[in-house]
C-alpha cells in the first residue's frame, strides 16, 4: 500500500470509531461529565474552600489538571480496551486483518479513536471547569502534548488489555485494580510535596503522576516533578507498549478469541 | 509471463495449533501442496476438521502458519503480504461482521480498510448490493437481516475491492435451495468475468454443480485431487438396482455371498461394481442359480460417494 491508500484505511478505522462515540454519547461522554463535575463540586466547591492554597493556586485550580487528566486516562483506556475486545469476540478484527492495512495502521486506528474520545471528554470537563473557577494557560503546548501523550499511552496500555483478555470480566480488572489506584494516588488532588518522605518517594514511581504533573505545569506552571522528566517517562512508556503490542500482532497473539 | 504465474501456489503448508489448557495440540495441515490457475473453479471437500478453514485462513492472512509456502498471484504471503492480501477476498465460514452496522456502511468501511475512497466505494456497494439483492436492506441494521441475506452480505463485503480469487468457505450453509441456487448463479457469472474461486463446500452436489476441479483434504491431508469428472470415473462405485421377476429366497442370498450384492427387498437388489469390474460376471451367476432380472436401474454415481469412499479408506 502507497502513502494515500494506508491513509484511507486509517481514515476509516477512526471515522468509525468516532461516530460510535457520538452515537452512544450517552455511554461514552456523559458519565466522566457527571463524575467530574461532582469532584468539582464536592472538592473543589465544598472542601477546597476549607483547603490552603497550594502554590498560590485555589485547591479548585490546582485539582482540575488533575481530574482532567483523570477523565483522559480512562477514556482513553476504557475506549480501546471496549472496541478491541468486541472486535474480537465478535470476529469484526478479522474485517481489519484480512486487509492489506499493515499492523501498525491498526493499532494507529484503535489508538486514534481512544485519543479521540479522550481529548472530547477533556474539552467538555474543562469547559464545566469554568463555571467553577477561572483556568490560566501558562503553555498551550505542554497542555496539548500532555493530553495527547497520555490518551495514546493509556490507549495503548487499553488495547493490551483488550489482547490478553479472556472475558468481559477481564477488561475492568486492570481498570478496578491498577489504573484507579494509580490515578488516585498520582497527585490528582494533592503536592506530592505535603506528603511525608516516605511516600513522597513511592510516589515517584507512579507514572500518572508525571503526567499529571506536566499537564498541571502546563497550565499553572507549577510542578512536583522536572517537566523533561515527565515527557521523557511519557515517551518511555509509550515506547514499550507499543512495541509489545506490535511484537504481539506480528506474532498473531492476542487476536483470537 | 504474466499467465504461467498460478493464482494460488501453496507448498508443503503445515499448521499446528499450539496446545492450549484444555485441549492438546492439533495438527490441523500436515503438509498440503496445491496449485491453483486464475479463472478456475476450484472445490475443496472434506468432512469437519478436515483443515479447509486452517487452510483458507492461512491464505487470507487470519490464521499464521507453522510452515511452508503461500504465494497469491505470484506474491508469498511472508515477504508481500500487502499485494498478496489485495489480491484476495474471503467469506468466511462463521458470520464476522458488525451487527449494529448496516450493509452499506459494512461495505463501504471494508472498501476503506482496502484503501478505497468513498467517493468509489459507494457507488460500486450500490451495484453489488443490487446484484445480491440486497439494496433494498441497505440502511437496516444487519442483525436484523434474515440467515440467508447475511450470507449475501459476506460475498458482498468480499466482493468490494473487486479481488482477483474469491475463497469462500461453505458460503451456502443454511442457505435454502431456491437462493444457494441464485448464489451459484452469481458466482458462476463471476468466474465467468474472470475472477478465480476457491470454495469449501459439505454440499457434493455444490462442488459437482459449480467446480472443475476439487481436492479432497481429510485429517489435514489432501487425499485425492484432480477434475470432477476425472474423480467420479476414477474412483466411483457405479451402482446398479436389479428388479427381479420372482422374491429372492434365502438359499439364493446364501449362494450370492461372494457377489458385490446387497439386498434391498425381496425384489431388489444392488450390485456396486468397482472401476474393473464386469457386469456380466454377476448376472452369468444369477442367472445359474435361478434368478431372472427383470429390469436394470442405475442409481448413479456421485461425487458423494467417491467421497464417503475416499474418506473411509483413509481412516
Ligand atoms: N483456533 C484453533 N485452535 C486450536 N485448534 C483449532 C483452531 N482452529 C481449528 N482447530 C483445529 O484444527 C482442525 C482443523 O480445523 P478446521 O476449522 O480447519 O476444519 P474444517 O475443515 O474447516 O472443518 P469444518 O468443515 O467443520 O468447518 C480441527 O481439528 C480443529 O479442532
Ligand atoms: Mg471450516
Amino acid at each position: 500500500m502507497t502513502t494515500a491508500p494506508i491513509f484511507i484505511g486509517y481514515y476509516t478505522m477512526l471515522r468509525k470509531d468516532i461516530r460510535r462515540i457520538l452515537r452512544i454519547w450517552s455511554q461514552t461522554l456523559l458519565p466522566p461529565v457527571v463524575t467530574t463535575t461532582l469532584y468539582y463540586l464536592i472538592f473543589g466547591a465544598f472542601i477546597g474552600s476549607q483547603v490552603q492554597p497550594i502554590d498560590g493556586f485555589s485547591y479548585m485550580q490546582f485539582i482540575v489538571p488533575g481530574l482532567v487528566m483523570m477523565t483522559v486516562i480512562t477514556s482513553a483506556y476504557m475506549n480501546t480496551v471496549s472496541t478491541f475486545y468486541f472486535a474480537k469476540w465478535v470476529h469484526t478484527l478479522d474485517e481489519l486483518l484480512v486487509s492489506p492495512m499493515p499492523s501498525w495502521v491498526v493499532i494507529a486506528g484503535f489508538v486514534s479513536g481512544g485519543v479521540a474520545r479522550a481529548v472530547m471528554v477533556a474539552v467538555l470537563v474543562l469547559i464545566v471547569s469554568l463555571f467553577f473557577t477561572h483556568m490560566t494557560i501558562v503553555s498551550i503546548g505542554i497542555v496539548i502534548a500532555a493530553i495527547l501523550l497520555t490518551a495514546i499511552l493509556f490507549a495503548l496500555a487499553g488495547l493490551l488489555n483488550g489482547m490478553f483478555a479472556k472475558s468481559f470480566d477481564a477488561i475492568s480488572i486492570i481498570p478496578t485494580f491498577v489504573l484507579t489506584p494509580l490515578t488516585y494516588l498520582g497527585g490528582v488532588f494533592y503536592s506530592i510535596d505535603q506528603l511525608p518522605e516516605f511516600f513522597r518517594i513511592i510516589s515517584l514511581a507512579n507514572p500518572v503522576l508525571y503526567m499529571v504533573n506536566a499537564f498541571r505545569y502546563g497550565f499553572l506552571g507549577i510542578s512536583d516533578v522536572p517537566i523533561g522528566l515527565a515527557f521523557g517517562v511519557m515517551i518511555g512508556f509509550i515506547v514499550v507498549l507499543l512495541a509489545i503490542v506490535l511484537w504481539l500482532f506480528h506474532k498473531g497473539a492476542g487476536l483470537k478469541n | 509471463m504474466e499467465d504461467s504465474v498460478p493464482a494460488l501456489r501453496i507448498e508443503d503448508l503445515k499448521k499446528l495449533y499450539a496446545k492450549d489448557k484444555k485441549v492438546a495440540g492439533t495438527e490441523a495441515l500436515k503438509g498440503v501442496s496445491l496449485t491453483i490457475q486464475k479463472g478456475e473453479f476450484f472445490g475443496l471437500l472434506g468432512p469437519n476438521g478436515a483443515g479447509k478453514t486452517s487452510l483458507i485462513g492461512i491464505a487470507s492472512g487470519l490464521v499464521v502458519k507453522t510452515s511452508g509456502t503461500v504465494e497469491v498471484m505470484g506474491s508469498p504471503i511472508d515477504t508481500d503480504p500487502v499485494t498478496a492480501k489485495t489480491h484476495i477476498g474471503l467469506v468466511p465460514q462463521e458470520l464476522n461482521f458488525d451487527i449494529f452496522e448496516t450493509p452499506l456502511n459494512i461495505i463501504v468501511n471494508q472498501a476503506g480498510y482496502y484503501g478505497i475512497p468513498r467517493a468509489t466505494a459507494l457507488p460500486r456497494a450500490e451495484q453489488i448490493l443490487k446484484d445480491l439483492g440486497l439494496w433494498d436492506k441497505r440502511d437496516v441494521a444487519s442483525q436484523k437481516l434474515s440467515g440467508g441475506m447475511k450470507r449475501r452480505l459476506l460475498i458482498a463485503r468480499a466482493l468490494i475491492h473487486e479481488p482477483r480469487i474469491l475463497l469462500l468457505d461453505e458460503p451456502t450453509a443454511g442457505v435454502d435451495v431456491e437462493l444457494r441456487r441464485g448464489m451459484w448463479e452469481y458466482l458462476r457469472k463471476i468466474n465467468a468475468a474472470g475472477t478465480t474461486i476457491v470454495l469449501t463446500t459439505h454440499y457434493l452436489e455444490e462442488a459437482e454443480q459449480l467446480c472443475k476441479r476439487v481436492a479432497i483434504i481429510n485429517k489435514g491431508e489432501i487425499i485425492e485431487q484432480g477434475s470432477v469428472k476425472e474423480l467420479i470415473g476414477k474412483l466411483s462405485f457405479a451402482t446398479l438396482l436389479l428388479d427381479t421377476v420372482e422374491p429372492v429366497t434365502p438359499a439364493q442370498i446364501a449362494l450370492m455371498r461372494d457377489l458385490p450384492v446387497t439386498v434391498i427387498d425381496d425384489n431388489t437388489l444392488e450390485l456396486t461394481l468397482k472401476p474393473n469390474e464386469i457386469v456380466n460376471d454377476s448376472i452369468r451367476l444369477m442367472t445359474k442359480i435361478g434368478i431372472s432380472i427383470k429390469n436394470i436401474r442405475n442409481s448413479g454415481s456421485r461425487l458423494e460417494e467417491v467421497f464417503v469412499n475416499l474418506i473411509e479408506k483413509g481412516s
